[in-house]
């Protein structure tokens, strides 16, 4: 069946609804978080209305539903990417999953793989988002092991040319984006995972702007860890997905303590259950995993490279006219070679701030700011951009419409 | 338009023709505030004579509401007394966050009462309040010399 993003966006409900005085919604801000499917928001009602109970503990029927349908969202979700069910830890979100890592590495005692002591080194980039910076930099805080970083090149791409020394033998952890969320750029890994594994690092990516837009197989990747979020990927917020390669979880301290993730509990000491369960204390939040479990079934259906393609399309086409507009200067590579629908860019000296409520007010939703990565937009030496960012619900009339506003916004403006 | 009344012309002047945007050499004081969500940022001096506010003097980079509602600020304060300056403040930051129930004091307010139309929009409310907080906290900060 040909790739339909009319007939997809019929399964969002929210694009029935109209925006500032009845205009239609034109939602580029995927990129921040994306909408829902009808089949995603009856999973997550559903499981109240019929299923809900804890999952894991009772010895009761719905109890066992409800442990049935988030050990099958596990299920599906491993297949998604890749990975074994086991090899699959749900968080309340990426962010959590990325600091239960740094916590959990920052809490391996001696001897543990993962132990990390004063002059080991920490690897991240440039253009990572403060979730996948912030808790690097304060484990190298905490632990005295040391924080460097892959520079970005005025394109936007990451500057690999000094690999053999960012990447050394000291170097414990390498944590990297997948797809940047300001420029779009798609980090080459191979290179990356092979340098890292041949120093002995452990590889982990941030994949929360490729899992929901492209075929990610973590077993081809040859990674170690993986983060993504549900509700950028037409899920449910209030989950994510921490994936880790089995041998490297059952090596891995707990980070947070409680219910369910025990083997044996005594007064003065406690053994762990095995992954996932050592990192899922406490009742999960079940409905949203359910709905993650549907949402990527949903994404899994339409197939994970013909969104791929669609998001391709509509990015050379936006590039194309956008790059047609004075004044416009995309902050990002403007090829689509390893490249995603994340458009940043700035508009002469019209504010990003002052560009979006005109977008607004003509019913199109971009975000504008640094994107939560700081250090990246100083680097390219902006304050602020603006981002039109794509999914599988997006059509070139959306493009269209962002474009005929932007030149308005410049009359208004001007 | 719906936007035309957030963006009053007064608004866009202040924005193209910025009133005291050039930092002085000697102030009271000095303080640098940063809206954290978009990066917005603003230097601001102060001096306080007498009782007075005498000089606010600013430099920053911001969008049109931010950098308009400083520069309507300076034109608004400097002169007045630091007790009917900060009536002023606790009017406009009133003003700010009334969600678009009342429309101002324009007898106190002047020109600042054109930012009216922002308190309808919670995600500008900050860019409005940049400068005003930098001008609280910069004056404090003076008489506490």
């Amino acid at each position: 069946m040909a790739f339909d993003a009319t007939a997809i966006r019929a399964d969002f409900p929210i694009f029935d609804r109209k925006i500032r005085d009845g205009k239609r919604l034109v939602y580029l801000d995927s990129g921040a978080t994306s909408q829902k499917p009808n089949s995603v928001i009856n999973a997550e009602s559903n499981f109240y209305r019929l299923h809900n109970a804890a999952a894991h503990r009772g010895a009761h029927q719905l109890a066992e539903e409800a442990t049935e349908a988030i050990e099958s969202a596990r299920a599906t979700v491993a297949q998604f990417l890749g990975g074994k069910e086991d090899e699959i830890v749900f968080t309340k979100s990426s962010t959590e999953a990325l600091n239960l890592l740094a916590y959990a590495i920052g809490s391996a005692p001696k001897g543990n793989k993962f132990n990390l002591s004063a002059g080991d080194e920490i690897v991240v980039s440039e253009m990572e988002h403060h979730a996948n910076l912030i808790p690097w930099q304060q484990l190298a805080a905490r632990t005295g092991a040391v924080l460097k970083w892959f520079e970005v090149t005025p394109e936007g791409r990451l500057d690999l040319s000094e690999i053999n020394s960012v990447i050394t033998s000291k170097t414990k952890i390498v944590a990297l984006t997948h797809q940047s969320n300001v420029l779009g750029t798609i980090n080459p890994l191979t290179e990356l995972v092979k340098r890292s594994h041949e120093v002995g690092a452990v590889f982990i990516l941030d994949a929360c702007q490729s899992v929901p837009h492209m075929p990610v197989n973590v077993a081809e990747l040859d990674i170690d860890f993986l983060a993504f979020s549900g509700h950028k990927a037409v899920g449910p917020t209030g989950v994510g997905v921490l994936w880790g390669r089995a041998d490297l979880l059952a090596e891995l301290p707990p980070f947070l303590f409680g219910g369910s993730m025990i083997e044996s509990v005594t007064m003065t000491e406690a053994t762990w259950a095995p992954a996932p369960r050592k990192f899922e204390p406490g009742v999960p939040n079940m409905a949203q995993i359910v709905g993650l479990g549907e949402a990527v079934k949903y994404l899994s259906n339409i197939g994970m490279s013909e969104i791929h393609n669609h998001e391709i399309a509509l990015t050379k086409y936006a590039i194309a006219k956008m790059s047609e507009i004075a004044d416009l200067r995309i902050i990002g590579p403007t090829d689509t070679v390893l490249r995603g629908g994340a458009i940043s860019f700035t508009l002469g000296k019209i504010h990003p701030h002052d560009l979006g409520q005109f977008l607004d007010d003509a019913g199109i939703a971009v975000r504008t700011g640094h994107h939560c990565a700081w250090p990246l937009t100083r680097k390219m030496g902006v304050p602020a951009t603006t981002r039109a960012s794509f999914y599988l619900y997006n059509t070139l009339e959306d493009i269209d419409q962002l474009c005929t506003s932007i030149l308005a916004a410049q009359k208004y403006f001007g | 338009m719906q936007l035309d009344k957030l963006y009053q012309e007064v608004i866009l002047d202040h924005y193209k023709n910025p009133q005291n945007k050039k930092l002085s050499a000697t102030y009271d004081a000095q303080v640098h505030h940063v809206n954290p969500s978009c990066g917005d940022e603003i230097d601001l001096n102060i001096t306080i004579k007498d009782g007075r506010v005498e000089a606010i003097t600013w430099d920053g980079v911001g969008c049109s509401i931010s950098q308009a509602s400083v520069s309507i600020l300076t034109d608004l304060l400097i002169g007045k007394s630091i007790d009917g300056a900060y009536k002023i403040y606790d009017e406009f930051v009133a003003l700010m966050q009334s969600k678009g129930t009342v429309e101002g004091d324009e007898e106190l307010l002047e020109d600042a009462v054109a930012l009216a139309g922002v308190s309808k929009y919670p995600a500008r409310i900050k860019c409005a309040l940049l400068g005003w907080m930098a001008f609280k906290d910069a004056s404090v900060q003076a008489q506490a010399k």
